[in-house]
């Protein structure tokens, strides 16, 4: 029997995500991928993945889902959310676990995570990946371009979703600790690539000004309420390229940070690009937030950029044992058959 | 020699852009530059997308920074041979029947020319892919007849099947998936021109195309064939520099 995830309730929108589909943009492929791949990268080194491994990506309001495999295990990070681990569909309550950790569930143990706080996204990774086919190298859903994921869109209730893996490897479950998720109030940008289609003294407002994050916002577009800012030499422009991060100033005035499931192409000047380090950061954002930017040069992004990777390559110096469960949920675990002493995976 | 400049966008990608105006030439130097420095191999250099005056290119600059990449580009630059560029030239099949073609009747009615017209004009012409773009496998292509050119629809439609060839401007396009659309649509193509299955697009910049007029039942065969995965499409020609 094929080992699955089965979506009770899918959440708000809950999509398969890993690090992206580079490559066919020049096709009119989105790039798409986590909104914060620094939470998707801990999520999958909680659970032992290679860091590009697909896991779901939940905004706002989380799924529910019952796990249908001997047993799984699973790992949680990103926004604050109550996660409830229910014995079976049935039940009214269970144990509830905070985030930033891995956890083994056995067949029939139902999740439900609650709204997100803090933050727009949280990260579901499964121990061996979800056993999907790749689209153009990338299991990452791609909803406007029907690609990728599970069958190219968000999940709906009655969805299984294949795992790789039918039963969880024996080891101890972790937590990551030091990994500050936040989202930070400000984000640094490299002006351009049209900030000719702004004065001096519209850019000075731009990264003066203090936006809040606006309900339109999903995953394609982060749409910024606050000061308008006036163009210069009208807001259209020939169709070019967008680059991940690029901040486009439509008729309105009003800024769209362009975020992983942009188009390719659009027709408005981009009067700066998020740098590629905060990029993570301003995806967690959630609507409400404040954000303002700061403008830096192409040479200090990358230097950033340097740091952060350093920080990734590290990840799994972060990564901690949980506290041994009590004497009573370890008895509870041995007549479940679930673990069968302390490091002793030959048995 | 063309004049460029090159901008960042952000710490991953810039934009070296020709001009700021749809012009064949303008592409065909963007074009130029992208099939150079993909045929280079450049350790670092993630993909290059060209669009109709500018060429974005994303890069890794950890591998590669900013600085050698654009002196790789002024390099380039400085002998660049437009008439070197490769494509395929294609035929595909259009029908122009109103039970596919919601707008047909409207456009005739503001060019103040007959739909057996706005069919001739629209399929008499050789276009050059310039681009893809806001959907997989979606080509802009150029230009069409200056009669046909209309500005966008005021609403926008939700809902456009797929296949819908529409025009706006001087601008035709294929839309390969169904989706919401201010164009004005004139005809289907039964051709998908963005497989699903195999995830290729059938089209590529610097590609010509050729819109040829088929009727309901023609159209109908073909959707057909594709349906059984027994279509086969193959370009009319593969021609260097700036053919047709």
């Amino acid at each position: 029997m094929t080992a699955t995830l089965r979506i009770l309730s899918p959440g708000l929108s809950t999509t398969v995500q890993d690090l992206g589909r580079p490559g066919f943009r020049r096709f009119g492929v989105s790039l798409s991928g986590a909104l914060d791949p620094i939470a998707l990268r801990a999520a999958n080194a909680l659970v032992g993945n290679p860091a590009n491994t697909g896991a779901l990506e939940t905004l706002y309001i989380g799924p529910s889902f019952a796990v249908e495999a001997e047993d799984t295990r699973l790992s949680f990070v990103g926004a604050d959310a109550a996660i409830e681990i229910l014995p079976d569909a049935d039940a009214d309550s269970g144990e509830t676990i905070a985030p930033m950790r891995s956890v083994r569930l056995r067949r029939g143990q139902v999740v439900r995570v609650g709204s997100l706080k803090n933050g727009a996204t949280l990260y579901i990774a499964v121990e061996g990946g979800f056993a999907f086919a790749p689209a153009l190298g990338s299991v990452a859903t791609d909803s406007r371009g029907q690609l990728g994921g599970w069958q190219g869109r968000a999940l709906v209730a009655g969805d299984a979703l294949p795992l790789r893996r039918g039963a969880a490897s024996e080891r101890d479950e972790y937590r990551i600790d030091g990994l500050d998720l936040r989202a930070p109030r400000r984000y640094r940008v490299v002006l351009g690539p049209q900030n000719d289609y702004f004065s001096d003294d519209e850019i000075e407002r731009f990264l003066a000004a203090d936006y809040i994050v606006s309900a339109g916002s999903n995953r394609m577009g982060m749409r910024l309420d606050g000061p308008a800012i006036r163009h210069r030499r009208g807001f259209n422009i020939v169709s070019d390229a967008i680059a991940p991060g690029s901040i486009q100033v439509p008729g309105s005035g009003r800024p769209i940070v362009l975020l992983a499931d942009h188009q390719t192409t659009g027709g408005y000047p981009k009067i700066a690009t998020v740098i590629s380090a905060d990029l993570p950061a301003l995806g967690r954002a959630p609507i409400g937030a404040a954000v303002s930017f700061a403008a830096v040069s192409v040479e200090q992004a990358a230097a950033a950029r340097r740091e952060q990777f350093a920080i990734l390559e590290h990840l799994g110096d972060k990564l901690v044992p949980l506290a041994p469960p009590s004497a009573a949920v370890a008895s509870r675990l041995l007549e479940h058959n679930l673990i069968s002493g302390v490091h002793d995976a030959a048995a | 020699m063309f004049d460029y400049r090159v901008l960042p966008a952000g710490d991953t990608a810039l934009v070296v852009e020709f001009g700021e105006r749809i012009d064949r030439e303008l592409s065909m130097a963007v074009l130029s530059l992208a099939q150079a420095l993909d045929a280079e191999r450049i350790a670092g250099l993630i993909e290059t997308v060209p669009t109709f005056r500018s060429l974005m290119v994303h890069y890794e600059p950890l591998t590669l920074p900013a600085a050698a990449l654009i002196a790789r580009i002024d390099k380039h630059m400085q002998n660049l041979r437009t008439r070197e560029v490769t494509g395929r030239a294609w035929q595909l099949p259009v029908c122009y029947d109103p039970r596919l073609a919601m707008d047909l009747d409207s456009v005739a009615r503001q060019t103040a020319l007959s739909a057996r017209q706005v069919i001739e004009r629209h399929s008499g012409t050789t276009y050059h892919v310039y681009m893809l773009g806001f959907l997989p496998g979606q080509a802009y292509m150029g230009e069409a007849a200056a009669e046909l050119a209309l500005p966008r629809l005021e609403t926008p439609r939700t809902r456009i099947p797929a296949g819908s060839v529409a025009i706006a401007a001087r601008m035709s396009c294929v839309f390969p998936l169904e989706t919401p659309c201010g164009w004005h649509v004139i005809g289907r193509c039964p051709i998908p021109l963005w497989d699903r299955n195999r995830a290729s697009a059938l089209l590529a910049p610097a590609d010509k195309v050729v819109f040829v007029p088929v009727s309901l039942r023609e159209y109908e065969a073909v959707v057909a064939k594709a349906s059984e995965g027994m279509l086969e499409i193959e370009p009319v020609s593969e021609f260097s520099g700036a053919a047709a």
